[in-house]
């Protein structure tokens, strides 16, 4: 009983901050919000006992994305003088009916049967010990080459932006 | 249970990578502000890497619990890619220097690229797979944006990324649903889960969906190729030789494996949908191809026409059609780069002569040169005796002894209608002046070298190609045990 | 249920913070003068930030932060069953630094990481 309020409080608080990212103007109120979504997400994984994972998503992403997300619009928000009337307003109307076509998608996913049935919850367990096991046994060559995909990030950024320095 | 360490299985990859790692040592020590070394360097690695690949020629293996397949699918597009790499190298050395933006992290970048295509041709598991995309993409949206601070190079690199990097939100999403429906991301797994009747979860279906997509983005297919001219047109000519050639061998790679071992029983279903893309991206390319007046545009829209014609191959499947598929991507990768090659070689006025009127007059005063890219446009068009012509007549050979006749005769009219836009060039390049300063030509050894390679593959391909192609068929028999 | 340890932390939390803001608002004395009325900005000229641009370093640094970031989220599960591995598992963690590192020293020595 109490998993389920906390599972309504979640998500009633994910939601929430998912409307208030779209709808505030102001970037950086959106950012927060986006905070705050990534902070519930992360709760609703730990409801599931994906820990990694929650850990994953707080450390990651609600710490260090949402950081850059922050001085991305730092650097990027244009003055006043530079944002004028929105050349695809009309593409907006858009909205409307797409939004009505996934909300119909969304109805008929959780009225059809497909997928309910036959699909039992998660078996492989989410705790960081698990995870840890599966990482450095099966996962060995995949974790061994995300090194190098960091390191293919770093040498990237360098080229980007210290180029000139150099 | 710890896996198989196998060095041997990933020994290509592994000297690719040990280079890239020792480039960037290089790069720290202090020289005389000439970045050459590196490159040949790299070279010297891309070399060692096709060595070791001829090396373990024949050897059929799986390593790291299945992550890692050293068969000769894999091989065969070592060699693929090393060719690409290789000639992308040569050109690049004095290309670079010559617009000023010559850098260590070039060199660099192109080898962490050539890395992740690797990976991506002897992956056995959709993660390794996704993360040999990662490595190759993230090095090309860097690379594709070399030359800062001129516009286009800024939208090049901006669209690459961000539709790339949508590709692989859709490619990832694609590998989490069939792991949802088959259990396992491993292909071997995934083959006895679809055998095994997971084929109708529409788990599958939307998640397999999601990966064509993501592969579709790749190899530049209509309907994922929106982003394929401006980034052509704004990369360092002889990074989009790269993009052409070896990012395309590697999504072909990757994606032939996918549809090859882990969904053969079920190919009726898929060759379906290739069909609609190899016909759409074929007619799209070719006809959109014909009103472009930036000849990197159009070799971008060319090479949306050839990813179509390289689908026949795909659609037809088994033993011709993937031995087709990966003969023709040994021609192509020759053709375009050795057509990008002569392109980043002429200069007009002090800036890149890309425009099809700049080429006017070019056989008057460089004879050899235009020759040479007489010759990889008529393999382009698929003229004999050129390899073109060899690539195509098996794709579509493919294509008619496995039923789909249609689709060959779509794809000869296509080829006839592509003529018309390689041809014009060549009509340039013999038959008219040039209206004011002449293009010129801008001598380089190592870009000489390059081209020389090129043309020897676009020769040896089109007059002997036997021995290639035996090759080609028995590298994909892996696949289909 | 076994997360209402973690529930209860966040509760002191936000009753520690709540605390510290509500209760200067009820008995603090408030005597205001122009300087303590302009905005807090760590001893920098507050005016003019709020219309400018951040420079891009701000955001190269970030990009290194997640990078590391990244790697950290590995080391993690790594040193929980650390004794169970064994030396195999410190190999592959070495393998793993060690190639990152090769990273870190190349951002370094690239002056990468300084401001100017």
């Amino acid at each position: 009983m109490g998993s389920v309020i906390a599972f309504w409080i979640l998500a009633a608080l994910v939601v929430g901050s998912a409307v208030g990212l779209v709808v505030r103007r102001n970037p950086i109120h959106g950012a927060l919000f986006l905070v705050v979504n990534l902070g519930g997400v992360a709760a609703l994984y730990l409801m599931m006992h994906a820990e990694f994972l929650a850990a994953a998503q707080v450390i990651v992403y609600a710490g260090a994305i949402a950081v850059l997300f922050v001085f991305a619009i730092m650097v990027l928000i244009p003055g006043k003088e530079e944002t004028g009337p929105d050349p695809l307003r009309a593409q907006r109307w858009l909205a409307v009916p797409l939004g009505g076509f996934l909300a119909l998608e969304i109805a008929l996913v959780l009225r059809s049967t497909v997928f309910t049935t036959s699909r039992s919850p998660a078996t492989v367990p989410g705790g960081v010990e698990a995870v840890g096991r599966l990482l450095f046994t099966d996962y060995l060559f995949p974790f061994e080459v995300t090194s190098f995909l960091l390191l293919a990030a770093l040498i990237g950024v360098m080229a980007l932006t210290k180029r000139k320095a150099s | 249970m710890l896996p198989l360490i196998s060095f041997r299985a990933i020994a290509p990859g592994m000297a690719l990578a040990a280079t890239a790692c020792l480039l960037l040592l290089l790069d720290l020590l202090p020289t005389r502000g000439r970045k050459d070394h590196l490159a040949v360097v790299g070279l010297a690695g891309v070399v060692l890497s096709m060595i070791l690949s001829l090396g373990l020629w024949g050897s059929d293996e799986r390593a790291f619990n299945g992550m890692v397949r050293l068969d000769g699918f894999a091989l065969f597009f070592n060699l693929v890619i090393g060719f690409a790499t290789g000639l992308v190298l040569l050109l690049s050395i004095d290309y670079l220097r010559r617009q000023g933006m010559e850098s260590g992290e070039f060199y660099i970048l192109v080898l962490f690229s050539a890395v992740g295509m690797t990976l991506m041709a002897g992956a056995g598991d959709l993660i390794v797979i996704f993360l040999g995309l990662e490595v190759m993409s993230l090095s090309l949206y860097v690379l594709a944006g070399w030359f800062e601070g001129r516009l286009e190079a800024g939208e090049a690199s901006m669209k690459y990324f961000l539709l790339g990097a949508f590709a692989s939100g859709f490619f990832l999403y694609g590998i989490a649903l069939i792991f949802g429906a088959t259990g396992s991301t491993n292909l071997d797994r995934i083959a006895v889960a679809v055998a095994g009747g997971a084929a109708r979860d529409p788990l599958l279906i939307i998640g397999f969906g999601l990966l064509v997509a993501g592969f579709g983005f790749k190899i530049s297919s209509v309907p994922f190729h929106m982003w394929t001219a401006d980034v052509y047109q704004g990369a360092p000519t002889s990074v989009t030789a790269l993009i052409a050639t070896g990012s395309k061998a590697a999504a072909f790679a990757a994606l032939l494996r996918v549809l090859l071992s882990a969904l053969r029983t079920v190919q009726p279903d898929w060759a379906v949908l290739f069909w609609g893309l190899a016909v759409l991206s074929m007619t799209a390319g070719n006809v959109v191809a014909l009103a472009q007046q930036n000849i990197k545009r159009m070799l971008a829209y060319s090479s949306i026409a050839h990813a179509g014609y390289i689908l026949v191959g795909v659609v037809a499947g088994g033993a011709l059609g993937g031995g087709g598929v990966l003969f023709y991507l040994l021609v192509y990768t020759f053709t375009t780069a050795g057509a990008f090659g002569v392109i980043l070689l002429l200069e007009r006025d002090g800036r890149e002569a890309v425009a099809v009127s700049d080429l006017a007059g070019l056989a008057t005063r460089h004879p050899v040169l235009a020759l040479t890219f007489s010759v990889f446009l008529l393999s382009l068009v698929g003229i004999p005796p050129t390899a073109g012509f060899v690539g195509k007549f098996y794709l579509f050979g493919a294509a008619v002894r496995t039923g789909y006749v249609w689709l060959a005769v779509i794809g000869v009219v296509n080829s006839a209608i592509a003529a018309y836009y390689y041809l014009r060039l060549i009509v340039f390049m013999y038959m008219r002046e040039p209206e004011g300063s002449p293009t010129v030509l801008v001598p380089s050894l190592p870009a000489g070298l390059a081209l020389a390679v090129a043309l020897w593959g676009v020769v040896q391909l089109g007059v002997l190609p036997a021995p290639f192609l035996d090759l080609a068929q028995a590298a994909v028999i892996p696949l289909l045990r | 249920m076994e997360y209402v340890s973690l529930l209860m932390v966040f509760a002191v939390a936000a009753g520690v913070a709540g605390a510290l803001m509500g209760i200067p608002l009820l008995i603090a004395p408030k005597r205001t003068s122009p300087a303590k009325q302009a905005p807090f900005e760590c001893g920098k000229d507050p005016v003019a930030v709020a219309e400018g641009r951040f420079a891009i370093k701000f955001s190269t640094i970030a990009i290194f932060f997640i990078i590391f970031d990244i790697e950290l989220l590995f080391v993690w599960p790594w040193a929980t069953i650390y004794r169970t591995l064994g030396w195999f598992g410190f190999v592959e963690m070495m393998v793993f630094l060690g190639v990152l590192m090769l990273g870190f020293l190349y951002i370094w020595k690239k002056r990468g990481l300084e401001w100017e």
